[in-house]
């Protein structure tokens, strides 16, 4: 067994310490460590964005990422996109769109929608699906989920 | 986008309506928990040693390097199964279908496809498992395995199993086969209507395996108390299908366990199966701790799904005036280890869009040494429909007719017999092929070079089945309702929908609940285009059931007689009495104080089919030097029915076409010759991003289904049928010459046109 490591990050704007194994993903122990299950597992190669967090600014997927990693870190995950006040206008926009068939590709959908329009206010139709290529959904064919994030842009300016 | 088209007449106030789903926020805010998002104190961690090898003999099995690794709680092989400790003699009829589904669970004597449970392990955690399963040492002796219908047909063709015999027509062969079953369907005089025919067109068609491609891989934890009580909690699309089957292979009575189902993260057939269910039991057993067990992706491709590949014939004959005169089909599908290829479904499926006078249907249900297939929306349909509608189109071609010409011209109607018997009630074929004639789309013409435009269209039964609800009043004038399916695209919302409307109470009032299966009675799977139709029609009895208690207590309240009082959108008033009037809440206010609670319960099994037809029109342009499509249009058309939640059916439509485009264009299992698969990942398998497709128009059209309270044929399966052939055609006509094998990567288009 090897030796835990001590590491000391921030998630969703609150200062997190976490031992763990050097062989442990990010996506591992925010899951089973920390008791952050928003963020899925879908392949854990990087290839379906299941897991998608931003790390220091950067969209990554968590599965690849060691959370020795997270050391000195800014993390944020579905869990942090809410506020207490209510949903952030890309949630609502994929409520309202019915951008979500069975759920499980939406936290990730959604970190990465924000992280675009956080950068990009003003993306298109096809820099949105250029994205969001790193994002598998076998549901909706995507149709919704675009037309839910150019509502949430829209709404975002206004 | 066009305008739906509603045909029904119903006027509703809830049903017909965009709400948001109830589950909708905890699933934006990662919140809601799927089977892998469960913590149990005392949780193990396990994992499964697959097989490496597609057909091997299992010489040796030694686990106990294994079980002495630190932190190792249990290890279980076959021989933990009751399955081993029974034999021929006491299971009699029922010995060969047990051993397949104990066999299936963990392998005995052969492993038959790469990916076969050979033993499993629960450790403290993943990592611990991981190392323990590389412990256990196996010693196979490897057989050359059968990859494909064909090879396993053949006459010196490997045997899977020595004891199955082909089911040829209801008689057991004498040899055994590969072949687990041969059926066929006939109606008329095939070799008359061929003759009869003008112009006759014959072809052969291959199609590849596909997974379900949904994006949470199968999980499954349980806890087998010390008093036998079994308790499991999974993502599956029948928590009632999981009881059985582990009640069965574990020999364990079905009151003693209880599955909750979790959120499940899509299934689209391929989570009915219980796969980790009994081993994460058996592992509980032996630890006396709660076991968790997740597939890996590669798990999920190597060992769980697929959708058959096929090898399929089709000749068709036609009058000169585009009347089919005859079909005879042929369909031999691929099972995968164990029989029970949806090859059935597929030859119903066949020739349903249209009249036929004369049809004969073969099937064959081969096993082959690939995982065993599973349903996968519409399981059989699309594989028929692009063999079936690819002829039609080359036909159409000959004569040169209007593709949806000749199709309304021999378009199912109210009245006709399908080949395998049934005869239909009103549908909306023909409404879904005039839809799609007047659509802009269609009317639109497709300029260019090496571009293409398919059109096709498709099949599904949409039966009931088996579904429960109970709907409790609330004193605050809301209802709690208490379902059985699980929801994996929005169906609580269609299902409150449903609820609300008969209840004549705003959408909000409804608050639907899935719960595990001792808390509601038998609903079938959350599958099958079934569960808005069925489990819907559940909701509408219990919330009949409602009103009728309602009208009760109201009449008991008012000292009336119960004949006097009337329950109209929700509000309870005296026939005669202007006075007596109370609404649907402030009866609700007055329950606790005369006479208690109410709640409606229904267990309803619909009779008949929905039947769901869609017609898809699709634009593409093939590279001439790559030879990659792409999709530059397409459009689905389909009769839903009734549209309980219009955006969840659009939904569906869209989810189906992209799933048919994987089909068609890249999906496949790629095997070597040893049948080891060697795309077992999504970069490899690669399904549809947002980039590789357009915006997917839809048109809901309304015919009411005359077997629905609201009208309702379900939805989920038929947009997964057109697009094969739709595609297909399109790259015929974009190079000039006939597509007859998917999925049409770039390589097979370029040696399609060399």
């Amino acid at each position: 067994m090897p030796g835990l490591v001590h590491v000391s990050t921030t998630i969703n704007g609150n200062p997190t310490d976490f031992l763990c194994e050097p062989r442990q993903s990010l996506l591992e122990v925010l899951r089973d460590t920390l008791g952050m299950t928003g963020t899925k597992e879908g392949c854990n190669d990087g290839n379906c964005g299941a897991c998608t967090v931003v790390f220091d600014g950067r969209i990554i997927t968590s599965c690849l990422a060691l959370a020795v990693e997270a050391q000195g870190k800014e993390i944020t995950t579905i869990e942090g996109v809410a506020s207490p006040e209510g949903l952030h206008p890309v949630q609502q926009a994929f409520l309202e769109n019915a951008a979500l068939q069975c759920g499980i590709c939406t936290p990730g959908f959604i970190v990465a929608s924000k992280a675009l329009l956080d950068r990009e206010p003003d993306a298109d139709e096809g820099r949105i699906r250029h994205w969001l290529a790193g994002n598998l959904c076998r549901c909706t064919g995507y149709d919704k989920i675009v037309r839910a994030v150019l509502d949430a842009e829209t709404k975002m300016k206004a | 986008m066009t305008a739906n088209i509603v045909l029904s007449k119903g006027e509703y106030a809830v049903v017909g309506k965009r709400p948001v789903r109830p589950d909708g926020v905890d699933k934006v805010t990662g919140r809601a928990q799927y089977g892998a998002d469960i913590r149990l104190t005392g949780l193990l961690a396990g994992k499964t040693l697959r097989s490496p090898y597609a057909h091997a003999r299992i010489k040796s099995l030694d686990t106990s390097a294994a079980a002495a690794l630190p932190g190792v709680y249990a290890v279980v092989t076959a021989a933990d199964l009751p399955f081993a400790a029974r034999s021929k003699e006491e299971l009699g009829g029922e010995y060969q279908r047990l051993k397949f589904a104990s066999n299936h669970i963990l392998a005995t004597d052969k492993v038959l496809f790469k990916g076969h449970p050979v033993a499993a392990v629960a450790a403290e955690n993943a990592h611990i498992a991981e190392e323990a399963v590389k412990l256990i040492r196996v010693e196979y002796e490897v057989l050359p395995p059968a990859l494909t219908v064909r090879a396993a047909m053949a006459a010196e063709a490997p045997l899977l199993h020595d004891d199955l015999f082909t089911a040829e027509l209801g008689q057991l062969a004498d040899k055994p086969s590969n072949i687990a079953a041969h059926m066929a369907f006939e109606k008329g005089d095939v070799e008359q209507g061929l003759a009869a025919a003008d112009l006759v067109v014959e072809r052969e068609y291959e199609t590849a395996s596909v997974h379900q491609g949904y994006i949470e891989p199968h999980n499954a934890t349980a806890f087998w108390n010390s008093d036998g009580q079994l308790n499991i909690w999974c993502s599956t699309q029948g928590p009632f299908v999981v009881r059985s089957a582990v009640a069965d292979v574990l020999r364990h009575p079905v009151s003693r366990v209880k599955v909750t189902p979790m959120e499940i993260g899509g299934g689209f057939g391929g989570k009915i199966t219980a796969y980790l269910e009994p081993i994460a039991a058996l592992l509980s057993r032996k630890a006396g701790r709660p076991v968790q067990l997740l597939m890996s992706r590669m798990e999920v491709f190597e060992a769980s799904g697929p959708a058959p590949g096929t090898w399929m014939k089709v000749k068709l004959g036609v009058a000169n005036d585009g009347k089919i005169t005859a079909a005879d089909i042929t369909l031999a599908f691929e099972a995968g280890a164990y029989p029970g290829s949806p090859v059935m479904q597929g030859a119903a499926c066949a020739l349903a869009c249209y009249d036929v006078p004369n049809g004969r249907i073969n099937g064959y249900d081969v096993v082959v040494n690939k995982p065993k297939t599973a349903a996968y929306r519409a399981p059989g349909s699309p594989q028929a429909a692009f063999a079936v509608e690819s002829v039609i189109d080359e036909i159409c071609g000959q004569l040169g007719m209007d593709p949806i010409e000749f199709r309304l011209r021999n378009a199912a109607k109210e009245g006709a017999r399908r080949v395998e018997g049934p005869v239909y009630r009103r549908i909306g074929l023909v409404e879904c092929l005039e839809a799609a004639r007047n659509h802009e789309h269609y009317r639109t013409p497709l300029d260019g070079k090496h571009r293409g435009r398919g059109v096709a269209a498709g099949f599904w039964f949409n039966r009931g089945f088996a579904s429960s609800v109970n709907i409790t009043v609330n004193p605050d004038g809301t209802v709690n309702l208490i379902e059985g399916s699980v929801d994996i695209g929005g169906s609580r919302a269609s299902i409150a929908q449903q609820a609300a409307e008969t209840l004549g109470i705003p959408y909000a009032a409804v608050k639907p609940t899935v719960v595990d299966t001792d808390s509601i009675g038998y609903t079938m799977v959350t599958g099958g285009s079934r569960t808005t139709f069925a489990t819907g029609w559940a909701a509408i009895e219990a919330a009949e059931e409602v009103k009728v208690q309602m009208r009760a207590r109201a009449a008991k309240i008012w000292d009336a007689a119960v004949e006097d009082v009337e329950y109209r959108e929700g509000v309870l008033s005296h026939k005669s009495d202007p006075e007596l009037r109370m609404t649907f809440q402030e009866l609700a206010r007055q329950l606790l104080t005369t006479g208690g609670s109410i709640t409606g319960a229904s267990n309803v099994d619909p009779a008949g089919e929905g039947n769901g037809f869609g017609v898809h029109i699709v634009d593409l342009e093939v590279d001439p030097d790559t030879g990659k499509a792409t999709i530059l249009r397409y459009t689905a058309v389909q009769d839903a029915g009734k549209a309980i939640h219009p955006s969840y059916v659009e939904g569906q439509m869209q989810g189906g076409v992209a799933q048919g485009i994987g089909w068609a264009l890249n999906e496949e299992y790629f095997f070597n010759e040893q049948g080891q698969m060697m795309n077992s990942s999504f970069l490899d398998y690669r399904m549809p991003t947002a980039l590789d497709l357009p915006m997917i128009d839809t048109v809901i059209v309304e015919v009411a289904n005359p077997g629905h309270p609201y009208g309702v044929r379900g939805v989920g399966e038929v947009p997964i049928v057109p697009p094969l052939p739709a595609i297909g055609t399109a790259i015929s006509h974009a190079i000039g010459r006939p597509m007859t094998k998917l999925p049409a990567t770039p390589g097979a288009v370029l040696e399609a046109m060399w």
